[in-house]
Parts: structure tokens; C-alpha cells; sequence
């Protein structure tokens, strides 16, 4: 069974390398963007050093890996939901159901290829070009970097489970963009994509820490500037991604479960 | 403009693409391909002509050119006494195009309000709409699917709807791309009825590509065969049966198993699988007579004929050397 | 001879073709659109809020510090407005552009190019997204509330005031003239349709900062190569009464209009080079 769902990982990785014009694209975009956004983090940690605890370098850092994790951890659009509601809306998706394989899992190993994919083709070289033109914090040693790394994984696993569980709301709404925008929306805004969360002022910014999204970004880039040591605290921050990790997945199993029966008895 | 005063003239049509390969990691090769050879035909006003082929010989790149979709890269085209490369937006009103697979209809609007949208955009004018609109409902039935959504109708009923739409402003051509594929019998018949009904009052030109022999052998009185990009056959289709050596298969379900059937004249017996047996005759004789002495001597339960596929009937054709399943095009290294 | 003419006409009146057929499609996928009502009113809110979020970290900015760059929040929020509304007006027209590499692929553009109307109208029309007004109407809303809190900051003349909403027109031809050169590029690249929400998206956020805050090669290369610095940052330092940044002369800041027109220019001739690629290679 593992090996199954192996082949279907390597399947999307592959799927995913032979868009190379559109890898170059993302690149190139992400890399404007990485700009834009650092001068206007430099002006404001110029006026308020320290800001959210940050150094003016780690607020960099902050800016090139959320541009290097965009496609990698979902945070505006997970990268396979479009794809997903479509099948679901053309009712191509009963033939999924009837597959020996399950269907979360299946498209769970077919997005860890993709996200496997995007890490290493869209966000290592926005890193290294940020690291370059802005010499911003880099993590403390290997041991850093794979700590790092782990929570990108984890963080991608967790938008994973969020963007199934919105395209699963597509067996109930005819239309799913609704969902999908307000998702968008959501992801946009509480993980920190566009200003770090520890910034966001009092109520607001505990809320948006405790929340799903909180762990597609703000936890891999705090684990990054090794904001958790290297103890209790990287363990708590682990925690937290898997425990919405495990929530996510069960609910995203529940609507699974709930559809199919759906689909069962509309005969498709 | 028009040199022999036909509606449709192609004289040395040629379209050449260029494709690039990745054939290594950085290596790329670059080759011509021909898809369209130097095609030369005519079509006058008022006929009905298949346009038939194997898949990649040609046959939509024609078409797209004919439509002005794609500029061809030499010989001579006029529509009309149009040239459709310059002047596509003014021959398009001309002309009327289905795609078999594609649909132009509107997906979550009823039909009437793509209906609409034609008579805006082609500017048709008020009386002519309704007029034309009132002729196509009633005679392709659409009656009662005016109001429903295009998403819940049949593939029929849509391509019904289909066809419709791109009569509404009195084109003087037809294009029809597969206009029956997918259809059940019933509606396939209903179809060919329509055309053969438009073609005979309306006059107007007919241009179809199909799979389907029936078809052909129901609307055409002349047929023209491309494969890699040439004209290989322009005439009647008992003509191509017989360049073709194409033969056609009496299918006879008998009571019980009995003895292959070789004593009819003009048939020749194929093959049994129990008690029925598959008998081939000449595609140009009819199958009339040898229905009757096989009913006469034979406990007959039920019988078909079967048309050869263009696909057999183009590879026996040429003599089956360039088969048209292998190589599609004529490619040259460049 | 009558058929004559009236292609003739038809040719004459380009523009108002182009439009017309805009209005028909748009007014199709209004109502397609309209038969999900649900969903259609959830994007509608969801798009102004997109927006409203964008300008909320504006406001948690200036949460933390008093200016940015030398610059005041209400002048900030000048910048925002001014290029927000742009930008929302120049997606609202052309935003299903960059969806046109899939018809592309899908080789439904063909369906487009045999009917007897202009190509760019029929795909910049296509998949018309009412919803795209919620940025619109955010844009304008911090605009007036910059304005007002402008009001006594700046002296205003009937110049200044006039080019208030010059600077906002000429930036939405500015940005749309991006668009189509974007939607141009497709013909060749369908994959790359990426890139050119760099210069549309990511033009409107640079706008959104003062361009003091940015390294000097930079603004550069906006004034000059892609000039987005004519949308909103040229005409709007001269209402807020600042310099041009340096070695841009001042009298660029009424240069909008030309520039735009320029634009449109280079975007037509693409368009046009694009259109040609496709008719001749079918890809």
C-alpha cells in the first residue's frame, strides 16, 4: 500500500517538472514580489527596529520564504483543489471512489509529489537570490536546516488537508468558487503571508497564531530563525502543526465519508 | 475574383507547421511538417461533399483554413470570392461552422439566450432571426428545450442546438465537423434528415468530415479522401468502393448453427460465430437481392449490413502500404 | 456594393465594435453567473475583502509607526487609493486576459476566431467577473478617505484636483495596455502567463509604497522600462507637493495621458504580431 502511494507521489513530482516555462514564470514572479515586499519591510523595521521581534534580517528572511513556500505550503491555493472540484463537478469523480485506493490519500501522495516538486523548483532559488541581494538571517547549522525543512513538511501536509476539505464542499455547492475564495481569502490573511503574525496587533494576532494557517508559514519560518530553540519548544511547535494536521485530515475524511454516501445514493 | 466561378476553390493549398522537439536535455530538433500538400479541389453552390480521412491526414487543417482560422503557407484559397486568410470577420458571416465536440453554446443559459447572442452578433435582422429561428426549432424539434439550460441537455439534443446556432444567420456554407458522432441511430437519422432537407431547400453548401460511412452514403453524392495532407480520391462514393475494393458484410443471425452460406451468388462467406455468420459482398452492388435468396432458402431471425470503416477502406485503398495508422504524416528532416 | 460599404463601416468604427461585442459577451457570463447566486454573492464579498485585507496591512503598518518613508498614512493611503482603483478598473475590463492561454491549449479560440467580431474583445469579455468590482469599490473608498484627510494638507488647485482623476483613468489604460501585452505573450507561451502578473499584481502593491522606500534602480526601472511609475507615483508627488524622484524631469508628472497612449500602442502591435503567431502556427 505504501509502495502505491509512493509511485503516486513520484507520479506528481514528475507531472509537475515537465511545466518548465511555467516553473520559470512562478520564479520570476515570486521573485518580483520578494522584492517589492522586502523594501517595504526595510522601511518599516527601519522605523521600528525589532518589530514583532524581529530584526530588520529576520524580517527579510520572513519575506523570501514566504515567497519561496507560496506553491510549496498553499498559502493561495493549494495547487490541486481546482483540479479536484472540477472532477467532482463533472462527476468524474465516482470513478476515483470506486478506486482500491482512498481517495484522500490518493490525492494526498499525488500533492506531496507536487508540493516535493515546487520546493525544490520554486522555492530554493528565490531563497538563494533574497540571501544574496539582502544578506537576511540564515538558519544555525544543518541541524537548522532540517528542522526547517520538517516544517515545511508539515506545514505542507496541514494545506493539504485544509484545501481537501474546501474542495470537498463542492459535492454540496454546485459551484465551489464561493469556498474556494473565501479560503483564498483566509490563507491570505492569517498565515501571515502578507505581514508576519506576531506583528498583527493584541486579540487579532493571538486568534490568527492559534489558527490552521498559522502553520502553513509563520511555524516554518519561525522555526527558520530558530524562534523555538531547539528543545521543548521545536517539539511544541511540531505539535501544533500535527495536532490541525490530524483535525483537518478527520474532518476531511468525514466529508469524504458523508459524499460518498451522497454520491451512492444519487447513483453518481 | 473567382477563376472558375466556383463557391469553393483551393488550387495548391499547402500548410507546412513547425514542430520542436526536445530531444535531449538542451538538444532541440526542429522539422516541417506538411499537413496539408498541396491540395487542389472545387465545390459549387448547393453541393454536399464528404470530407473524409484518416485522423491527422489534414482534414481540420483544411477546414481551418477554409474558415480563415489558420493562414495557409501557399497555394491559392477563395470562399466565396473570398480570400478567408484576409477577410476572416467578413466571411464569417457567411459561413456557418459545428464542431462536433465543441459547443458554442453557452453552458448554464438556456438555448434561447445563445441563440440570442448569434442574432446580436451576427446583426441578423428581426424578422430573418425569428423567421430562421421558428424553421430550425420546428424542424430539428427544439421546442421544448428553448428554456432548459444547455448543461442538462443530451449530446444530442445539443448538438441539435449546435446546428441551430450556426444556421441562424443564413450562412451560405456549411462546415460540419462529426455532426453525428456520439448520437444514438434515432437521432443520427434525424440529423441526416435535416441536412438533406436544408441542402435541397435552402441550397446551401455542405462541407462534412465524418467517421461514419452512413454518412457519406446518405448525404453525399461526392466524396473527397485526404490522408498525409493529399487529395487521394474526388468522386462518387460507389467509385471509392471500388478503388478502394471496399466491401461491405451481410450479417445474418440464423436460427440455430448451420453450414456456412456459399451458395448465394455474390456473396462470400467470412466467418460464422454460431449461428451467426458475417457474408462480404461488393460495396457498390446493393444488398436487396441478396437479402431475398438468403430469406428464401435459410431460417432467417435477423440481419444487418455493415459498412467498412474509412479507415479500412483508405488503407485497402493503397494497398494498405501507407495503412494510415503508423505514420500519420509525411515528415521531413530539417 | 452594399455589402461593401458596410464592411466598410464596420472597419470605421474599430472602437465601437470592440465594445459593442465586449458588452454582448460580458452581459452572457453576467447572467451564467447570476444562475449561481449563492456563490456569486460570496465571491462578491470575498473579492472586496481580499482587497479590504490587502489595505488592513497598510493600517497595521502605521499601527506600529508613524510614516513610511517620509510619508504620512493619508499620503500613503493616496498612493493606495489612486493605484487600487486603477489597477481594480483595468481588472475589472481585463482581468480573464491571463485565462486565455487555456483556451489556447483547449483550442477553444477557435470557436472565437470564426465569428464576425473582434478577437481582443471577444477574450478580454470572456468569463466577465462582476465580483472584480469589490476592488474597485475598496480602492475608491480609500481614496475618498485619503482625500479627505488630504484635504488641508495639500494646496489644492483646480490642477491638482483635475488630476486626481486623470491619474486614475490613465493608470487603469496603463495597466490594461499590461495586460494585453501580457495576453499577447501567451500566443508564444502559454506557460508563462505567470510573468505577467508581476508587472499587473505586483505593480499595484510597489504603487502602494511611496518610492522613497525603494532602491533607486528600482524606481528607475518603473519610470523608464515599464513605466508604471506614470499610474500613480509621478502625478501624485506633484498633488502631494514632493519632488520627482531623482533624474525623472517634473514635468513628467503630466505625462500620464501620452504615456498611456504609448502603451496602448506597443500593446496593439503585440496583440496584433500575437494574433498573426497563432493564425500561422495553430498552437
Amino acid at each position: 500500500m505504501l509502495r502505491l502511494y509512493a509511485t503516486v507521489a513520484a507520479g506528481g513530482f514528475r507531472r509537475h517538472s515537465t511545466y518548465r516555462v511555467a516553473t520559470l514564470a512562478g520564479l520570476f514572479t515570486n521573485t518580483v514580489f520578494g522584492f517589492v515586499l522586502s523594501y517595504t519591510y526595510i522601511a518599516l523595521w527601519a522605523e521600528r527596529p525589532a518589530l514583532g521581534g524581529y530584526s530588520m534580517a529576520d524580517a527579510l528572511a520572513y519575506v523570501w520564504i514566504g515567497q519561496a513556500l507560496i506553491t510549496v505550503c498553499g498559502m493561495m491555493g493549494g495547487g490541486f483543489e481546482d483540479e479536484l472540484i472540477e472532477r467532482i463537478r463533472t462527476g468524474d469523480i465516482a470513478v476515483d471512489l470506486y478506486r482500491p485506493a482512498d481517495l484522500q490519500g490518493w490525492w494526498c501522495a499525488a500533492n506531496a509529489g507536487r508540493a516535493a516538486y515546487q520546493l525544490l523548483g520554486r522555492g530554493a532559488v528565490p531563497l538563494l537570490i533574497g540571501a544574496v541581494a539582502f544578506g537576511f538571517t540564515l538558519p544555525a547549522g544543518p541541524a537548522g536546516w532540517a528542522a526547517f525543512l520538517l516544517a515545511v513538511a508539515l506545514g505542507s501536509f496541514v494545506s493539504f488537508a485544509l484545501w481537501y476539505l474546501v474542495a470537498m464542499s463542492a459535492f454540496w455547492l454546485l459551484d465551489g468558487q464561493g469556498v474556494v475564495q473565501v479560503a483564498w481569502l483566509a490563507g491570505l490573511f492569517f498565515s501571515g503571508m502578507l505581514l508576519p503574525l506576531n506583528v498583527f496587533p493584541g486579540a487579532l494576532g493571538e486568534l490568527a497564531r492559534a489558527l490552521p494557517w498559522a502553520a502553513l508559514l509563520q511555524v516554518p519560518a519561525d522555526v527558520y530563525l530558530g524562534r523555538y530553540g531547539d528543545g521543548w519548544g521545536l517539539v511544541r511547535a511540531y505539535g501544533f502543526q500535527l495536532g490541525w494536521l490530524a483535525l483537518l485530515l478527520a474532518a476531511g475524511r468525514a466529508a469524504q465519508a458523508a459524499a460518498t454516501r451522497k454520491v451512492v445514493v444519487q447513483g453518481g | 475574383m473567382s477563376l472558375t466561378g466556383s463557391f469553393i476553390e483551393l488550387d495548391g493549398l499547402e500548410k507546412t507547421f513547425t514542430v520542436r522537439r526536445r530531444t535531449g536535455l538542451l538538444r532541440r530538433e526542429k522539422r516541417e511538417v506538411r499537413a496539408v500538400d498541396g491540395i487542389s479541389f472545387t465545390v459549387d453552390r448547393g453541393e454536399m461533399v464528404g470530407y473524409i480521412g484518416p485522423n491527422g491526414a489534414g482534414k481540420s487543417t483544411t477546414i481551418k483554413m477554409l474558415t480563415g482560422i489558420l493562414t495557409p503557407s501557399g497555394g491559392r484559397l477563395r470562399v466565396a470570392g473570398i480570400d478567408p486568410a484576409r477577410e476572416r470577420t467578413r466571411l464569417a458571416r457567411r459561413i456557418g461552422v459545428v464542431f462536433g465536440q465543441r459547443t458554442t453554446l453557452w453552458w448554464d443559459l438556456p438555448l434561447r439566450d445563445s441563440y440570442r447572442l448569434v442574432h446580436r452578433m451576427y446583426r441578423i435582422p428581426d424578422d430573418r432571426y425569428r423567421e430562421n429561428l421558428a424553421r430550425c426549432v420546428d424542424l430539428l424539434d427544439l421546442g421544448d428545450l428553448l428554456d432548459v439550460p444547455v448543461r442538462q441537455l443530451s449530446l444530442g439534443q445539443r448538438m441539435r442546438g449546435d446546428i441551430a446556432a450556426a444556421l441562424l444567420h443564413d450562412p451560405e456554407v456549411l462546415y460540419l465537423d462529426e455532426p453525428t458522432i456520439g448520437l444514438d441511430v434515432v437521432s443520427k437519422s434525424r440529423m441526416r434528415e435535416f441536412l438533406r432537407e436544408l441542402n435541397a431547400t435552402r441550397g446551401t453548401t455542405v462541407l462534412l468530415t465524418t467517421h461514419d460511412l452512413t454518412d457519406i452514403e446518405q448525404l453525399c453524392s461526392r466524396v473527397m479522401v485526404i490522408d498525409h495532407g493529399r487529395l487521394m480520391y474526388d468522386g462518387g462514393l460507389a467509385g471509392l468502393h471500388e478503388a478502394g475494393g471496399g466491401e461491405r458484410m451481410l450479417v445474418v443471425d440464423l436460427e440455430r448453427e448451420l453450414p456456412p452460406i456459399e451458395d448465394v451468388p455474390g456473396a462470400r462467406f467470412v466467418r460464422a460465430d454460431g449461428p451467426r455468420q458475417h457474408l462480404a459482398f461488393p460495396a457498390s452492388a446493393s444488398a436487396a437481392p441478396l437479402v431475398a435468396a438468403v430469406a428464401a432458402a435459410y431460417p432467417l431471425v435477423d440481419l444487418s449490413v455493415r459498412e467498412p470503416d474509412i479507415e479500412s477502406v483508405i488503407a485497402k485503398m493503397y494497398g494498405g502500404a501507407s495503412g494510415g495508422t503508423h505514420e500519420r504524416r509525411r515528415e521531413s528532416l530539417r | 456594393m452594399a455589402e461593401r460599404l458596410r464592411t466598410a463601416g464596420a472597419h470605421g468604427s474599430g472602437a465601437v465594435e470592440v465594445l459593442r461585442t465586449y458588452r454582448l459577451v460580458a452581459a452572457m457570463w453576467i447572467r451564467s453567473t447570476m444562475t449561481y447566486r449563492a456563490s456569486f454573492a460570496l465571491t462578491l464579498v470575498t473579492s472586496f475583502c481580499v482587497t479590504f485585507f490587502d489595505f488592513v496591512v497598510i493600517l497595521l503598518m502605521f499601527g506600529q509607526v508613524q510614516g513610511l518613508g517620509g510619508f504620512s498614512f493619508a499620503e500613503v493611503a493616496f498612493l493606495y487609493g489612486t493605484t487600487g482603483t486603477a489597477f481594480g478598473l483595468a481588472d475589472l475590463a481585463l482581468g480573464s486576459l491571463q485565462r486565455m492561454g487555456r483556451r489556447i491549449r483547449d483550442g477553444s479560440l477557435d470557436v472565437f476566431l470564426l465569428r464576425p467580431v473582434p478577437l481582443l474583445a471577444q477574450v478580454a469579455a470572456d468569463k466577465f467577473a462582476l465580483r472584480r468590482l469589490g476592488r474597485v469599490l475598496q480602492g475608491l473608498m480609500v481614496l475618498m478617505w485619503s482625500l479627505v484627510l488630504l484635504r488641508h494638507e495639500v494646496a489644492w488647485s483646480w490642477g491638482t484636483a483635475l488630476m486626481v482623476p486623470a491619474m486614475v483613468a490613465c493608470g487603469a489604460v496603463i495597466f490594461m495596455a499590461v495586460m494585453v501585452l501580457g495576453a499577447s505573450a501567451q500566443f508564444w507561451l502559454q506557460d508563462a502567463a505567470e510573468v505577467a502578473n508581476s508587472f499587473t499584481y505586483g505593480g499595484n502593491t510597489l504603487l502602494q509604497y511611496p518610492p522613497t522606500i525603494f532602491a533607486q534602480d528600482l524606481v528607475k526601472g518603473v519610470v523608464f522600462v515599464v513605466p508604471l511609475a506614470f499610474v500613480n507615483w509621478l502625478p501624485a508627488l506633484y498633488v502631494l507637493g514632493r519632488p520627482a524622484p531623482a533624474g525623472v524631469p517634473s514635468w513628467a508628472a503630466f505625462a500620464s495621458p501620452l504615456v498611456a497612449l504609448v502603451c496602448c500602442a506597443v500593446a496593439g502591435l503585440a496583440w496584433r504580431a500575437g494574433v498573426r503567431s497563432y493564425r500561422s502556427t495553430g498552437s
